[in-house]
């Protein structure tokens, strides 16, 4: 018998901490599968430390998350026991790596939206959400310098990497609105100044990236449609396969300690 | 880590180039002194080192591979992130040995087009298969552990690129073994089904790793030179039994039996192994282990999927060049 | 084809403040800002460092072994440079 999902207590704060956890384990998660397969050992490096920082983050933030709901989960219940329905992340974070232009896009367009965010919640009335935010901070900005870097020399390299680099801008950009919505549950903590309003930064967050993207000689697109879901638990299909991956070892050795 | 099984060195290729400069560099090797790169070297030690460094060099990066088959299905976030910063750390080992590489005078590019193309070797164990959580455990308690055994007196080799990544090497992977022990550790003491998982995965890798060491020393013919340059300083057979030495009583620590039923401890207190299988050994050297197609396809396609981004950066690199000199 | 080759650097770390940058290792980058970006993922994973400098390897210069004794002997005989070639009596105290 496979071990059965958990039941979370969502209250706003509770949820609240699984979205930010989320997002960070389901991007590292992704990132640490390019471990042994990167364009050049450099990039190896460079990959599998963004790769562990945003396991940290998942890790403290679920650990937080597992203290504040007080029902006896913690960390490895919240990342292994439950199913995809109850994940809480971006859609954007949960896309296939693709190639190398898809992968830093997609970092690219989160780690500016991180860095705001972690930026604006180091002022939060919660001081363990301040601390976290403190501490990610610093890493969400060193992830957006690696992966502008690379946005521009793949918009500005040769053809085929400006061409795949603005193929791979193109297939994520619906996906980047999801990052500034705020749902009902979401507003109470703002309002209590425990969360950061993540409308706010939308205009900051779109003249970096502009910059940038200007810089690598490509553009955003035009359209304004954007997906959502993610937060609510509606995936893509892409995120199943990922946590039958993630969870295999606790779903078929139920209760076991590794 | 994983030469012992593939320092030979070129005794064919010692014609007489300067017999002066030549009895000078003994010389030096004899006073323990250390050759740096632009030092005059033998030819022979030049291609001796450069071969052994980079099938170093390339067993650290093949070996990224049977444990990143875990690292997306490792069972817990600890588990995960210890993993993902073990492999990753045998990258940046297989990084600073090819530097230390092509301080002879190959190029990094030259070397792995080598190993791509089938051409260089690199440690036979790392051609079998991670079937289950508890060969991550193994690969760290053994695997590592016999490589920190032929690690160690590498740190003293006579060539002082080679020792200094080497240094290196040995400081990082201090945390690799005890990992590995701890996995072992927790499913020795877990269900009978992990019991049984660790078990199984002893079972399999315990004559491969042994084979690590490389052949016997009664059938290995180019040593002397090695030994005579200090590249090596102790023989197959030597550090290989340095490590059965050590392993038997984690073994017995773990609850765990070692598949050799013949086994026995002599007076000096040296566990004697029964007979290792060669062909075996010779087979999977030869192309025919259960993972080599696997894994020289794996680095194959990293390396042509990595092209086009290798290309774009010199070409943005060009291209900013050229703008600053137009400036 | 062969595979173009990507420069080569060479990375100096500076550990603590009040010591001077050290020679760590090198790596492949394309250009001095991944350079700099590659030695900090790759050489201060365990907090070894708080200053980075990166120098395209073909930019050193340096000198011939084989010079060596041009190079280095002369030195050895100016025993006069070095404080104990002096002699000044105990009761002066540390000097």
């Amino acid at each position: 018998m496979a071990t059965a999902s958990i039941s979370v207590s969502e209250t706003p704060l509770v949820l609240y901490l699984l979205r930010r956890a989320d997002d960070a384990l389901i991007l590292g998660h992704r990132l640490s599968e390019w471990c042994g397969h990167a364009p050049a050992l450099e990039e190896d490096m460079a990959l599998a430390n963004m790769g562990l920082d945003l396991l940290g983050q998942a890790r403290e933030l679920y650990s937080y998350a597992a203290k504040v709901e007080g029902k006896g989960n913690d960390e490895d219940k919240f990342a292994y026991l439950r199913d995809v329905r109850q994940y809480r992340n971006l859609l954007l974070l949960e896309q296939p790596n693709g190639d190398f232009a898809r992968t830093m896009l997609r970092q690219f367009f989160y780690s500016a939206f991180a860095d705001l965010y972690w930026r604006a919640m180091m002022k939060s009335g919660d001081a363990t959400l301040a601390a976290i935010a403190a501490k990610s901070e610093k890493e969400s900005a060193y992830h957006l310098r690696h992966s502008s870097e690379w946005v521009v020399r793949l918009g500005d390299g040769t053809e085929e990497s400006h061409r795949r680099a603005q193929t791979a801008i193109d297939d994520l950009w619906a996906l980047t609105g999801e990052m500034f919505e705020a749902d009902d549950s979401e507003r109470s903590l703002i309002a209590s100044g425990i969360a950061v309003d993540p409308a706010t930064l939308r205009s900051r967050w779109l003249a970096m990236i502009s910059d940038v993207v200007g810089e690598a000689t490509l553009a955003l697109p035009k359209s304004d449609w954007m997906q959502q879901g993610g937060r609510s638990g509606r995936h893509s299909e892409h995120l199943g396969h990922l946590l039958s991956e993630l969870q295999s070892m606790q779903r078929t050795f139920p209760g076991a300690t590794w | 880590m994983y030469t012992q099984a593939l320092n030979t060195s070129d005794a064919e290729d010692r014609h007489v180039e300067d017999a002066d400069r030549a009895a000078q560099f003994q010389v030096r090797i004899d006073a323990e002194d250390r050759i740096e790169p632009n030092d005059w070297m033998p030819a022979a030690y030049r291609k001796t080192l450069t071969r052994q460094i980079s099938q170093h060099a390339h067993s650290e990066i093949v070996g990224m591979l049977p444990e990143g088959n875990w690292i997306t299905r490792a069972p817990s976030l600890r588990r995960k992130a210890a993993l993902l910063a073990k492999v990753q750390d045998e990258c940046g080992h297989g990084l600073y040995l090819y530097a230390a590489a092509e301080t002879l005078g190959a190029s990094r590019e030259e070397l792995v087009d080598l190993m791509l193309a089938g051409k260089a070797k690199y440690s036979s164990i790392f051609n079998y298969p991670t079937l289950t959580w508890a060969d991550i455990g193994v690969i760290g308690w053994l695997v590592d552990g016999a490589a920190i055994m032929n690690q160690i007196p590498l740190c003293r080799c006579s060539y002082g690129p080679y020792a200094r990544a080497m240094i290196r090497v040995c400081k990082e992977e201090s945390f690799h073994q005890r990992q590995g022990f701890e996995i072992m550790l927790t499913l020795a003491r877990g269900s009978e089904e992990q019991k049984a998982m660790a078990q199984n995965a002893l079972d399999r890798w315990w004559w491969p790793v042994l084979m690590m060491f490389g052949p016997p020393d009664k059938a290995s013919q180019h040593s002397d030179n090695s030994t005579k340059w200090k590249i090596k300083r102790f023989s197959n057979d030597e550090l290989r039994q340095k490590f059965v030495d050590a392993t038997v009583p984690q073994a017995q620590f773990l609850g765990l039996t070692i598949p050799d039923p013949g086994m026995t401890q002599n007076e000096a207190g040296n566990w004697q192994y029964s007979t290792i299988d060669w062909n075996e050994f010779n087979a999977v050297l030869a192309g025919n282990g259960p993972c080599n197609r696997d894994r020289l396809a794996a680095r194959r396609k990293a390396h042509e999927e990595g092209a086009w981004v290798r290309e774009a950066a010199l070409a943005y690199a060009a291209k900013r060049r050229n703008r600053q000199a137009a400036a | 084809m062969a595979t173009p080759n990507i420069p080569l650097w060479e990375v100096f770390i500076r550990s603590r403040n009040g010591l001077a940058h050290k020679h760590v290792g090198s790596l492949h980058a394309t250009d001095a800002t991944l350079a700099l970006q590659a030695a900090r993922d790759i050489y201060t994973r365990r907090g070894e460092g708080l200053s980075i400098w990166v120098v395209p390897s073909n930019a050193i210069t340096a000198s011939d072994p084989a010079e060596k004794g041009m190079m280095f002997e002369p030195a050895e005989s100016k025993i006069y440079r070095h404080p104990t070639f002096y002699d000044v009596p105990d009761e002066v105290g540390h000097m």
